[in-house]
């Protein structure tokens, strides 16, 4: 309910908003800027005002990365900065790069999945899923229903482990001592340790697997579920009270970075950030996979689009993650947790697309089996990756200062950009 | 001089430093020797203090931060963790000083002790006990707001020097910043001065001796009849104003931008190691507790324990330590802060010291001005510290 009347009285603000254009103001530096979206006539720097007068020679060329303490990971920025103002922003990726998808290539359907893992590497489990969601779409296999409530359950929980990391190093990046931070982690370690439990490992899992899951839960993997969804939502309140409502916060976050939704739609963006700038869409709703339609939980909207809203989203999923645990929890029945299939899988000829919702946006996998014992093509579609496709577009006409916290509010993950 | 003769003198000068000097006069030595001698163990003496206490703060830093992240902090070099400190100033010690390529290496090299020599000068003229002094200048105020703006200097030239991109962004940061934040310290620094009617700290805090309302951070203080109403307006919002732009100057957390390792990533040290980089850190942090020291002896009384004079005569001895107690508790406010609150913006900082606290603070040297001249007028009914005449 409380969604809704947000929603209503923030469409009404965003209509206003939209009336009034800003120029992007082309005429900037001829050949510096590099990405020009479509229609970008409409949007961003309502509270920036404007860029002025750019004096070429002036121009100072930082390299932002790869290393860097605020790049999360080997990310490179070269900026173009006036003053501290952000010309332009060109990302240069690739420094991490693995050739997972070649990889995948040359190896069977079941090592595929421990390629995924590495992906991104703070919720390695919503990449398994999508694996084995397109290897089940592919040969058409059916999944028994304890397996679906154990992929929801450790899916959800990765879910929070990624957004606590999310939240915690955008307070980093907002220049915080790390006080939010060693919060987030506080309560990832006991998410770890809960998903250590059926897993086996704290990182790179490979959990899910197609047919089912690896190893079924032990049965002190529950109560202690449990006791970890009583603790956790007062502790999601602690990161709201040590930042949301803070007024330095506040100040460098709202109105920064504001990602209008013509602009993310342009960009292909999903997730938190596209859900932030108002586009209400969730894989888990807009095409249920696995037992999601059985759940009663909201997708979190706003409709700023800038780093607060980003951030507020994150807090908002894991407390509706919440929601789906306890759901899950209570429903859990028993039974298989894999189904029957060969030794050796050998699908048949075809191609399969699976998409899920990751906690960075859609994380999707595109398979082409040619019939042998590994895919003819293995392709992912990394959300970090296209996400951050925009990051050189808004960016541009923010502070420095401003393009670390847009960054941070992205939630990159440079193992899945590079792959 | 018997104990209860010594001990009656309630004065560090009285009591101790007086029949030094004149004994060692009387034995033949020339009373300028002797003034050199005192001279040169004062500054020692401050020297050493600074040392020891930088160490604590450090310390004290690292483990607040800590229990306030929920982890343990520094706990296994000596008792608690205490010696943590000089396990990392030996480390810093005996790394090798880097000297990039392309610096200017005078400036370079200098820009470290520019910092560094003038959060030690500050240090002289800080007031720890009655009569406790390196030296009582009549002007220590002006001092003060002259030693705080060199820093700024030293700063920028490491920005300049590095030859860093980030280096330089930090350096330029701190011109503005430096210089914005000295105007409204330098105002609200005033009040205290129009308050006790001198410039000289030790008068200024003597002027705050007596009970608890005389302190400068309750000013002023209306009487109904015998019965004190502080009614903070003055003192409050200037002791806070003064503390606000003490962590801009000292470049602590929400005011860190010259530092930024989030954006900069080591802002102006970026290219220091070792030795130089432990100067400027050592620079920091003796700022730090300064601003703490002066904050006290400027709106909380300084080395007075607010329980009326025949109880601080009575203890004079330990004084100091409440001076230090006072600034211990400021210094960790400090910590607090950095604990808990994100860097501000760099324009939304200018803002905040242009566009408020300025404003603010003009106001509030009226205020006090006006409070001080009805001071005579009002005698019965609203009275500031005895130092107003």
């Amino acid at each position: 309910m409380a969604f809704k009347n947000a929603k209503n009285a923030k469409n009404a603000k965003n209509a206003k908003n939209a009336e009034k254009s800003f120029p992007m103001s082309d005429a900037l530096v001829p050949g510096l800027i590099p990405v020009r979206g479509p229609e970008l006539g409409d949007t961003i720097f309502e509270e920036m005002g404007t860029l002025g007068v750019v004096d070429e020679e002036n121009l100072i060329t930082l390299n932002l990365g790869p290393q860097h303490p605020s790049t999360h990971g080997v990310f490179r920025l070269i900026m173009h900065l006036q003053g501290e103002t952000v010309i332009s922003a060109t990302p240069v990726m690739g420094y991490l790069h693995r050739s997972t998808e070649k990889l995948g290539e040359a190896r069977t359907y079941v090592q595929g999945t421990v390629l995924t893992d590495r992906m991104d590497y703070l919720s390695p489990i919503t990449n398994n899923w999508a694996y084995a969601l397109a290897i089940e779409r592919l040969t058409g296999m059916a999944v028994p229903e304890r397996a679906e409530f154990l992929r929801v359950i450790t899916g959800e929980l990765s879910r929070i482990q990624s957004h606590l990391v999310a939240v915690g190093t955008f307070g980093m990046d907002v220049g915080t001592y790390g006080t939010p931070l060693l919060y987030a982690l506080r309560e990832r370690e006991m998410v770890l340790d809960l998903l250590a439990l059926p897993t086996g490992v704290r990182m790179n899992p490979s959990y899910i697997r197609y047919g089912g899951v690896a190893r079924d839960a032990p049965p002190e993997f529950f109560p202690q579920l449990e006791r970890f969804l009583r603790i956790f939502p007062s502790r999601v309140d602690e990161y709201e009270r040590i930042l949301t409502g803070n007024e330095v916060f506040r100040n460098r976050t709202i109105g920064v970075g504001m990602i209008p939704p013509q602009v993310a739609r342009a960009y292909s963006v999903t997730g938190p950030i596209a859900r932030a700038s108002g586009i209400d869409y969730d894989v888990r709703r807009a095409e249920p996979y696995s037992v999601y339609d059985r759940f009663d939980w909201d997708v979190p909207v706003r409709f700023n689009g800038d780093c607060f809203d980003r951030y507020m989203i994150r807090i908002l999923e894991m407390r509706q993650s919440t929601r789906i645990l306890q759901q899950a929890l209570d429903a859990i029945p028993e039974g298989d947790i894999r189904a029957k299939m060969p030794k050796v899988l050998r699908p048949p000829k075809g191609e399969a697309y699976a998409r899920i919702e990751g906690p960075k946006g859609e994380i999707g996998f595109f398979l082409i089996s040619d019939g042998t014992i590994n895919p003819y093509r293995y392709n992912v579609r990394p959300p970090s990756f296209v996400n951050l496709t925009c990051l050189s577009q808004i960016a541009v006409g923010h502070k420095l200062a401003d393009a670390v916290v847009i960054l941070g509010s992205f939630d990159i993950v440079m193992g899945e950009v590079d792959r | 001089m018997s104990f209860s003769q010594w001990y009656s003198q309630a004065d560090f000068w009285l009591a101790v430093g007086k029949p030094i000097y004149d004994w060692l006069v009387s034995i033949g030595i020339p009373g300028w020797i002797v003034a050199i001698i005192y001279a040169g163990v004062g500054a020692l003496a401050a020297l050493g203090l600074i040392t020891v206490f930088v160490m604590l703060a450090l310390w004290a830093e690292r483990r607040f931060i800590a229990r306030l992240q929920d982890r343990w902090g520094p706990n296994r070099v000596g008792p608690f963790g205490l010696l943590q400190s000089v396990a990392d100033v030996l480390k810093l010690l005996s790394k090798e000083i880097i000297t990039p390529a392309l610096v200017d290496r005078t400036l370079h090299f200098l820009a470290p002790m520019i910092v560094l020599g003038p959060a030690l000068m500050t240090w002289a003229v800080i007031p720890w006990g009655p009569g406790l002094q390196v030296t009582d200048l009549n002007v220590a105020i002006l001092y003060l707001l002259a030693f705080g703006a060199i820093p700024a200097l030293g700063v920028t030239l490491a920005g300049w020097a590095s030859t860093n991109k980030y280096s330089l962004f930090g350096g330029m940061r701190a011109v503005v910043q430096y210089v914005s934040y000295e105007v409204p310290a330098g105002i609200v620094i005033v009040i205290p001065v129009l308050l006790a009617r001198t410039m000289s700290l030790q008068g200024i805090v003597q002027a705050q001796s007596g009970p608890l309302w005389n302190w400068f951070v309750f000013q002023p203080v209306f009487f109904a009849g015998a019965i004190p109403i502080p009614v903070p307006i003055i003192g409050l919002v200037a002791f806070v104003y003064y503390l606000i732009a003490g962590l801009a100057e000292t470049n602590r957390t929400p005011f860190d931008h010259v530092e930024a390792d989030s954006e900069l990533t080591g802002g102006f040290t970026t290219e220091y190691s070792g030795m130089q980089f432990s100067l400027f850190f050592l620079a920091e942090y003796a700022n730090a507790i300064a601003i703490g020291l002066l904050a006290s002896a400027l709106f909380l009384g300084g080395y007075h324990t607010g329980l009326g004079d025949a109880f601080d005569n009575l203890i004079w001895p330990l004084l100091p330590g409440v001076l230090v107690t006072k600034a211990a508790i400021i210094f960790l406010i400090f910590v607090w802060v950095r604990g808990t609150l994100p860097r501000f913006r760099y324009d939304q900082l200018m803002q905040f010291a242009w566009k408020r606290m300025l404003p603010v603070t003009l106001a509030l040297v009226g205020l006090s001005a006006l409070a001080a001249s009805l001071t005579p007028l009002l005698g019965g009914v609203l009275r500031l510290a005895p130092g107003v005449r």
